[in-house]
């Protein structure tokens, strides 16, 4: 099994239907559908983005420049992800076909690297899979 | 069948993988008939691997299938109903509900789980052979086909037909019920559910041969159904302690065979390489398992130990002592020498090897391991640390002999070379 992301990406027009949606309805669709993914064991972990505007930083410059985001020319907004253990990269796009999701939206789907991408003997990726391990907390340097 | 583009076959399967456990509840529910529900069941899935290349995949592929399945529910009992005026009546019936069920969800989410529960307990009955009891699991449960079950567990796809069509008669034959067992019963049939998967597991973990990708898929199957259930009976601590059990093993794989493909021994893995989250998962998997507070079975046990192995940067940082006392508790709750001799290997990891040859000794003594390879090979390891290379030597030369497995026999040839040096 390999873990695929689920990236979402909607237009500024998906956004705005979605505004007009009752938000409960859209809290249900979207918990039943997780709910569906836990209980078929394949699920392992997913959030949302906030839809406020945020900042972009882009090194075209050094020093990289702040601005106020998204992407100016951009007309999709990424707006959260899923992330799924499944065989094979067609089930993952079978489980995101079942996505409440309107017009306007997109969901990418993209292998995670796993640590056998990446060299054995280098200290970074060994750190990597500590942190991992431990919810991404450095890892108290005396034994408790 | 059409020749199908392998990209549009792979698609109809990830569909299938998905929904084969709720298709085959949801029918066994409507047909009364577990047997005749698997066969429409595998009838929708073929009439669906020849149309949705051409037609394209329908909006809710689940209801389709489930749709066609009944309708081929119905067209048997029209035939049948020729000869028998009950079959006329139950095929009217049905016709009725379904013009009703007009909705594109095929199953009530009100019943689905425990209808997959009954589909798991049916496919774990302990009137099964265990051989068709895997195979019928991994078909109807895990939606994987005949042919990867064959290709698994390296027997020909006959076979594996075969066992499935005598376990759907034995299941008939035995008039076995849709439903989840009785108090009384209940107990002993989800210990059986639970060493179905397990030994499914340990098809694909224990990997000596064969085709080394889909044993390593197997495993990783049987971990999603043991999440599967766990979710399904979340007050069985021993449902979690499984489900750990095997998110601490399937960790392990990334680190478990060198380039060539031959197993690394646990003391030799490189353990940066484990999956860490997934070490992550099965303490939490555990962890759930002791919140019910009904203490660790077997399974929680074996968990337990694994999670020592799991957690230690390395066979000197491991908590031997945890792990000795851990091998007491499992040699209470489910008692057999192999666990005895686990125990022996952890005690001379804590204790040395001269306390534990005294454990090892007794197990000789007691016969009951004759002809199991690994005691000579632990026995000559302890030999060999206690400075007694002849006697060792003899130990070793006795496990290679005793051994079927070559990869086995090339490391303890390693040993061996290494003695006379």
């Amino acid at each position: 099994m390999s873990k695929f992301m689920l990236i979402m990406r909607g237009t500024d027009a998906a956004k705005e239907a979605f505004e007009n949606v009752d938000f409960t309805e859209v809290l249900a669709a979207m918990g039943t559908y997780n709910e569906s993914m836990l209980k078929a064991g394949v699920m392992v972990g997913g959030e949302g983005l906030s839809p406020e505007a945020g900042l972009v930083v882009d090194f075209d410059q050094t020093p990289p420049v702040v601005t106020d985001g998204p992407y100016g020319e951009t007309k999709e907004l990424f707006n959260g992800f899923w992330i799924l253990d499944v065989p094979t990269i067609e089930e993952a796009a079978e489980w995101a076909k079942r996505a409440p999701l309107t017009p306007g939206n997109k969901l990418e789907i993209r292998r995670i690297q796993g640590v056998e991408d990446f060299p054995a003997d280098n200290e970074w990726v060994k750190k990597e899979q500590e942190w991992i391990e431990h919810g991404y907390r450095e890892q108290p340097q005396t034994d408790a | 069948m059409p020749d199908i583009p392998a990209s549009a076959r792979r698609a109809v399967e990830a569909i299938w993988r998905i929904e084969s456990a709720r298709i085959v509840a949801t029918l066994t529910r409507y047909t009364r008939d577990f047997a005749l529900a698997e066969d429409l069941a595998q009838e929708a899935l073929a009439e669906a691997l020849e149309g949705w290349p051409a037609h394209g995949v329908p909006a809710n592929p689940g209801a389709w299938l489930v749709a066609v399945g009944k309708r081929r529910a119905i067209d048997g009992w029209r035939r049948t109903a020729l000869q028998d005026e009950r079959y006329a009546q139950l095929a009217r019936e049905r016709e009725l509900d379904e013009t009703d069920a007009a909705a594109d969800v095929p199953w009530d989410p009100d019943v689905i789980d425990d209808d997959v529960l009954r589909l798991v307990f049916i496919a774990c009955h302990p009137v099964l052979s265990r051989e068709a009891s895997i195979a019928l699991t991994l078909r109807t449960v895990g939606g994987l086909t005949t042919e990867e079950i064959a290709r698994a567990f390296l027997v020909p796809v006959a076979t594996v037909q075969q066992r499935i069509v005598r376990a759907k008669k034995t299941l008939a034959a035995a008039a076995v019920p849709f439903e989840v067992p009785p108090r009384e019963e209940y107990p002993a049939r989800l210990s059986a559910v639970l060493s179905v998967l397990y030994l499914i597991f340990n098809e694909g973990y224990a990997a000596a041969s064969g085709d080394e990708w889909m044993r390593t898929e197997l495993a990783r199957e049987a971990l999603r159904l043991a999440r599967v259930l766990a979710g399904l009976v979340p007050r069985e601590p021993e449902a979690h302690g499984l489900a750990a059990l095997m998110e601490f093993l399937v960790a392990r794989f990334p680190a478990r065979v060198d380039r060539a493909g031959h197993p690394i021994l646990l003391a030799d893995q490189d353990r940066t390489r484990w999956d860490r989250a997934l070490i992550a998962r099965g303490r939490a998997a555990l962890a759930r398992a002791d919140a019910l507070g009904r203490g660790r079975g077997a399974y929680g046990l074996q968990a337990a130990i694994a999670e020592c192995h799991d957690v230690a940067a390395s066979v000197d940082d491991t908590d031997w002592a945890r792990i000795v006392v851990l091998y007491e508790a499992l040699g209470r709750v489910a008692p057999s020498p192999v666990v005895e001799l686990n125990r022996a290997v952890a005690v001379s990891m804590a204790e040395g090897p001269a306390t534990a040859l005294r454990l090892v000794d007794e197990l000789v003594a007691a016969g009951a391991l004759a002809g199991y390879g690994l005691l000579p090979s632990v026995r000559g390891e302890l030999l060999a640390r206690l400075g007694r290379p002849d006697e060792a030597r003899a130990e070793f030369a006795r496990a290679i002999a005793q051994t079927a497995n070559e990869r086995e026999r090339a490391v303890l040839e390693e040993k061996l070379r290494a003695l006379r040096a």
